[in-house]
């Protein structure tokens, strides 16, 4: 039955639903309305699991290290600096091979400080093992976190759940939530191959040498390619008592004939999808939205750009002195592919900047005029130090393509 | 082993000790120092607390020296997470017991850096969140893993390799951080100090931390051979004198407040503590700045004794000579 929900209580639902056994998190917007509608599931007696609020992200991600590690289904979410007080923690949780589910609020990292959405925070952590799905909706979001248990159980790797910082979280939508004999169906009791018992002693965590070191990130590595599988796996499973899917790694939609396509990663391909359903793009554009960004999908990247003459890669963080990260990988699994496309990256929406569906149609237009690899859209120039005030200060060069609106 | 030291002359040293139960949780053949002070603790702690544990253990001394990969010197559940996290991996593993209905202890192992320092938060989070953990700190006052830096632990004067003693200044600046203060101040139902060299104490001590319900914390003052520079066969006798000088007094607090002390037989003076030790050799200079600094040293164990009411008035079974088993024991340990 569809319901009216908030995205953060959808989410919550949807966790509960998994029947974690510990749930360990430290407030930060805009991922707190999430543990907020898991504590009062467990408070109404909906839920029967452990609430840790914890002194900190750090201890968060700690917890359900040890949690998991001890035997239960475990569960964290966290945002922006939450994530990067977490990081040491999460590359630990993955190199031991524990299976945790985290949602990720995304949210922009100070400085300067924003509460508001961009990517810049999961970004930061794609190094560290973790699988990571983004959300175009909070439909997705429901399906993914339930999904992303099953995902993370089967493989033994963390799945981070990314998403949009209020975009999602705070928005109200028409939510199917599956009930509990669906999940129950679908996602067995968590049962970890390596749980710390005294009647079976194991050490884990142990000094590794040079000698085996390179072998267990071959693991860690490898792990990501069996990963791919279980994510489809997972989607087509889900699909089979919902009937819908996510997408699986990679989101084909619009015009598939297109000699163009727009790729978008979270909440902005709804905002494209609505773009282009309203005919707001002008022309026909094949839509690309990102879903799975660890493991990269670079296979089904490949397959899905055939044919095109232009790929427009969104943005929503930015390696400063670099450019756009999602493009940056998008263009090395395109490297060496005959007639590939042109990759366009455009970084749009940083720090919650509003992305209208009227600026596509923008980006498709500036693609005649031949726009730099990378750019930043939507900057404002009349916003920046006015050059004549200072003359050492230069204009940046990845201006915008268009006149600022 | 002759009978002729023995309590009885119908046993012998052998006897003796093979009738004790003794549950190894570590077991020999890792790569600790000789004379390390935090193996023989570990050793001890695990003797006492028994086979049904789980060990969540910091990173350091302890983790490096047992967990060569592929070996493991243990023989309980152990992980290994990070440096400053081992009493929130340990509040996780036990909300997970919780939930699942197991009756396993955990143990939460870290050094001085991992519980005064970096460690803290997480260790205060947990104490205040009423986990049943018991936290129990290696305490061998500075980072010996890395090299022997100072931590918050170290006591004022001593050298490290950060608080080198040179023509301007005399060893660490500032004192040893007051923990168990700060532990008390949490009001958990137990908490207690010991010393390697008083191993029945602790053994006692662990078990009590283990009877309770809630969150029990131990600070267990284990000599660092190579960091403190004393001869590797002096561990114990050294940390004898950490005890009987009042440095580090042995005690034991619930809710907060001192229920027991170990009261010094026969005080020691610290320059008796100091002179074995590398770390406060320059306090022994015949120079106004060193004398000035040992006897700050003094007045800190002075003070202690003071605090604490660390004088024995008449000999007792458990004050610095009746508790000291090791040596009553004889002529075994020499």
């Amino acid at each position: 039955m569809r319901e009216a929900l908030e995205g953060s209580q959808a989410i919550a639902r949807a966790v509960a639903l998994c029947r974690p056994q510990v749930v360990a998190a430290y407030p930060i917007t805009p991922q707190t309305h999430i543990v907020e509608g898991l504590a009062r599931l467990i408070a109404d007696g909906l839920l029967a699991a452990e609430l840790v609020s914890v002194e900190s992200e750090f201890s968060a991600a700690s917890v359900v290290l040890g949690a998991a590690a001890a035997g239960s289904r475990s569960y964290t979410a966290s945002a922006s600096q939450g994530i990067l007080l977490m990081s040491e923690v999460l590359y630990n949780i993955s190199g031991l091979r524990i299976p945790v589910v985290l949602t990720c609020a995304n949210r922009a990292v100070s400085s300067p400080v924003s509460i508001w959405n961009d990517h810049q925070d999961s970004m930061a952590v794609r190094d560290s093992g973790w699988i990571q799905l983004h959300c175009a909706d909070n439909q997705e979001a429901v399906d993914t976190t339930i999904q992303a248990f099953r995902i993370s159980e089967r493989t033994e790797l963390p799945v981070m759940v990314c998403v949009d910082g209020f975009t999602l979280t705070h928005t109200l939508e028409p939510i199917d939530l599956p009930d509990a004999a669906q999940v129950d169906a679908f996602l067995p009791p968590f049962r970890f191959s390596r749980t710390l018992s005294s009647s079976a002693p194991l050490s884990q965590g142990t000094l590794v040498s040079p000698e085996f070191f390179t072998e267990m990130r071959f693991l860690q590595h490898e792990a990501f390619a069996r990963a791919e599988k279980e994510i489809l796996s997972a989607d087509r499973d889900w699909a089979g008592f919902v009937g819908r899917d996510c997408g699986g790694l990679l989101r084909v939609e619009g015009d598939r004939e297109a000699s163009v396509a727009i790729l978008a990663m979270g909440s902005v391909y709804g905002t494209l999808k609505d773009a282009h359903r309203s005919g707001l793009l002008g022309r026909p554009v094949r839509l690309l939205s990102l879903r799975a960004f660890r493991p990269f999908p670079a296979g089904a990247i490949r397959e899905a750009t055939q044919g095109l003459s232009d790929l427009i890669v969104l943005d929503r963080s930015l390696s400063p002195g670099s450019g756009g990260i999602v493009a940056h990988e998008i263009r090395s699994a395109l490297y060496g592919m005959a007639k590939g496309p042109r990759v366009v990256n455009f970084a749009v929406g940083l720090g919650g900047r509003n992305v209208p569906g009227e600026i596509f149609r923008e980006m498709l237009e500036s693609l005649e005029k031949d726009p730099p690899s990378f750019s930043i859209f939507d900057l404002d120039p009349r916003k920046l130090p006015d050059p004549g005030l200072d003359a050492a200060t230069e204009m940046p060069s990845s201006g915008p393509v268009l006149s600022p609106r | 082993m002759t009978s002729s030291d023995s309590p009885s002359p119908s046993l012998d040293w052998s006897t003796l000790r093979n009738s004790q139960p003794r549950f190894s949780g570590m077991e020999s053949g890792h790569g600790a120092c000789q004379g390390c002070g935090q193996a023989l603790a570990t050793r001890l702690v695990l003797e006492a607390a028994g086979p049904d544990v789980i060990v969540a253990n910091a990173t350091g001394c302890l983790e490096i020296f047992t967990t060569p990969w592929p070996q493991s010197a243990w023989t309980v559940p152990w992980i290994h997470s990070l440096f400053e996290n081992a009493a929130a991996v340990a509040a996780g593993i036990e909300v997970a017991l919780r939930a699942q209905g197991r009756t396993t202890k955990v143990l939460a192992f870290a050094g001085d850096g991992g519980t005064f320092d970096i460690g803290f938060q997480a260790l205060s989070g947990m104490l205040e969140r009423n986990h049943e953990v018991l936290f129990v700190c290696f305490d061998n006052e500075a980072y010996m893993n890395t090299g022997i830096q100072r931590s918050g632990s170290t006591p004022h004067g001593a050298w490290t390799n950060t608080s080198p003693a040179g023509k301007v200044r005399q060893g660490k600046r500032h004192f040893k951080k007051d923990l168990l203060a700060i532990i008390a101040a949490h009001g958990i139902p137990y908490a207690a100090t010991a010393s390697v060299a008083y191993p029945s104490d602790l053994r006692n001590k662990v078990r009590r931390a283990l009877d309770v319900s809630g969150p029990s914390f131990l600070l267990l003052h284990s000599p660092c051979p190579l960091g403190w520079g004393h001869d590797s066969a002096l561990t114990i006798s050294v940390d004898r004198l950490a005890v009987e000088t009042g440095l580090f007094p042995v005690l034991e607090m619930e809710r907060g407040h001192v229920v027991t002390t170990m009261k010094i037989r026969n005080p020691r003076p610290v320059r008796e503590y100091a002179e074995p030790q590398f770390r406060f050799r320059h306090l022994l200079q015949d120079t106004p700045e060193a004398r000035e600094e040992l006897e700050h040293l003094q007045a800190l164990a002075d003070a202690n004794i003071e605090r604490y009411g660390l004088l024995a008035t008449e000999p007792g079974p458990r004050d610095t000579e009746g508790a000291d088993t090791v040596r009553r024991g004889g002529s075994r340990w020499g």
